[in-house]
């Protein structure tokens, strides 16, 4: 169940410049952590974030193990039309998480 | 003369003051600026997604159908642990594990779920009751020296708060945020596992989880800190 | 080779065996590496770009921290991209937002991973393919009491 949280505007004016807050549940494990015993504990972290904005790529981050457990990325983006923005995370060992919000743009 | 010499002995050795109850300042006033952001941001702070899982584990669980709405029900909950509960005193977490014994403790869903909880009492005053022998056994655990480093809780917490420890500042220790999440351990915990990094880092006898030890000073500490107001879940560095 | 090569080679091998490795350098060039993947060949200017990130850091686990660069954010003229690198981290990344005319605002946040007291860099690409900077030292502090294993 992997636990994502979007934050978009309900409404904005045609123009505007909106905040997007994004949250995505994952322990970002670095891959330069050992365990008590001297082993190696293999990398496991979120590699990407897309948004679309109704089908068009309006952002993408590529996320290293220098992000915090439980990364948050916050972006604009300009509010040109109604619709749904779409938010895809990939990352190690086939991790996948998506959440969309719609926007209605006045 | 001789009561004179008497008298001298008779002196308590002066022991720094327990914080006067004006004094009293949460960890959160400790904090860096950002810190306190993180805490203060309830859509997207490091305790955000917890809460939203406890909220699920509200309905999954069947609490919802004895206990309604936990906004309603849950309502000064938090304020009022430990507390006794069937002759015994027990802490939020393990009143919690006795309606679901399945969540094992510091597991996600028992964080989760107490969290959640503790949540519908965010911005209500600590509100514990005195319970005796317990409160006195915590109240001792807090000013006995301990361990290999033979550091008693109160000369860090009551006799050297604000100074710095490790580059860190010592506060009070109010547990006025239970469960945290703290950014050491890139996760939420309970005041029993701080406890437990606690007595590692002076270097004395651990406990384990529920033991009634960590609960009598959790006791202490939350009576010692009645009147504050509760910020769970809130994020410590 | 005659015996005394033989020997004085063995003795300088030896030598640079056991010499620890310098982690800081390791680290310095690995960020200089990551930097000129991006940049290339091209002059990296300080200014425009405004990296916010508390000076002193209560726990290096989660550090908040967000990056604005001054653009009309046009499709003649805005950012391409946001790099934002650490030095002493065991790899020098931490975020690459690629970001365009409709972002607007050229602003990322995000809650980054500092290792240890140093430089945290963040770069902008721009749509002229010119790249501007913005570099801010931070110290990293510890906290007391940890779990067992640690201090």
């Amino acid at each position: 169940m992997a636990r994502v949280v979007v934050n978009v505007p309900a409404e904005a004016k045609k123009g505007e410049v909106i905040e997007i807050r994004t949250l995505a549940g994952h322990p970002m494990e670095t891959g330069f952590r050992r365990t008590q015993l001297g082993e190696l504990i293999p990398r496991d972290i979120i590699r990407t974030l897309v948004c679309t904005y109704n089908g068009v790529e309006i952002f993408r981050a590529d996320l290293h193990p220098a992000i915090a457990a439980n990364p948050l990325i916050t972006f604009n983006t300009v509010a040109t039309e109604s619709g749904t923005l779409e938010f895809r995370w990939t990352g190690d060992n086939g991790y996948s998480a998506t959440q969309s919000a719609t926007i209605k743009v006045v | 003369m001789k009561a004179a010499v008497l008298a001298v002995f008779l002196v308590p050795i002066a022991v720094a003051a327990e914080i006067p109850p004006a004094e009293r300042r949460s960890g959160y006033d400790f904090m860096s600026r950002e810190t306190r952001a993180m805490q203060d941001d309830e859509v997207t702070g490091p305790a955000v997604l917890s809460l939203l899982d406890g909220e699920a584990l509200w309905g999954k669980l069947g609490c919802a159908s004895c206990h309604g709405d936990a906004k309603a029900s849950m309502r000064g909950v938090a304020t009022r642990y430990p507390k006794v509960m069937d002759g015994k005193l027990v802490n939020l977490e393990q009143q919690v594990r006795h309606k679901a014994p399945q969540l094992a403790y510091e597991s996600r869903d028992l964080l989760s779920l107490t969290g959640y909880v503790a949540r519908q009492s965010k911005g209500m005053p600590i509100d514990v009751q005195p319970v005796q022998p317990q409160l006195d056994a915590g109240k001792a655990f807090f000013f006995r020296r301990q361990g290999q480093l033979d550091l008693a809780c109160s000369q860090c917490h009551d006799d050297n708060w604000g100074k710095k420890l490790a580059g860190n500042s010592i506060p009070q220790a109010h547990p006025t945020g239970y469960p945290i999440y703290r950014l050491e351990w890139q996760n939420m915990g309970s005041l029993a596992r701080r406890f437990r990094n606690c007595l590692t880092g002076i270097r004395a006898q651990q406990y384990a989880p529920g033991a009634p030890e960590l609960v009598e000073l959790e006791l202490y500490l939350m009576w010692r800190a009645r009147g504050m107001k509760l910020e769970s879940p809130a994020v410590r560095p | 080779m005659n015996r005394r090569g033989f020997l004085l080679l063995g003795v300088v091998g030896v030598a640079h065996a056991q010499l620890p490795p310098n982690i800081q350098e390791i680290r310095k060039k690995a960020l200089d590496e990551a930097i000129r993947k991006v940049v290339g060949d091209a002059q990296v200017r300080t200014g425009k770009v405004k990296l916010d990130v508390p000076p002193l850091i209560d726990n290096g686990n989660a550090v908040p921290l967000s990056v604005e660069v001054e653009s009309p954010m046009t499709e003649a003229d805005h950012v391409k991209a946001v790099h934002i690198f650490t030095e002493r981290n065991p790899q020098p990344y931490v975020l690459t937002a690629h970001l365009g005319a409709r972002a607007g605002k050229a602003r990322v946040a995000t809650r980054a991973r500092i290792a240890d007291t140093g430089a945290v860099t963040a770069i902008a690409q721009m749509s002229d393919g010119s790249f501007w900077s913005d570099t801010v030292r931070v110290i990293v502090t510890l906290s007391a009491c940890l779990e067992e294993g640690l201090i």
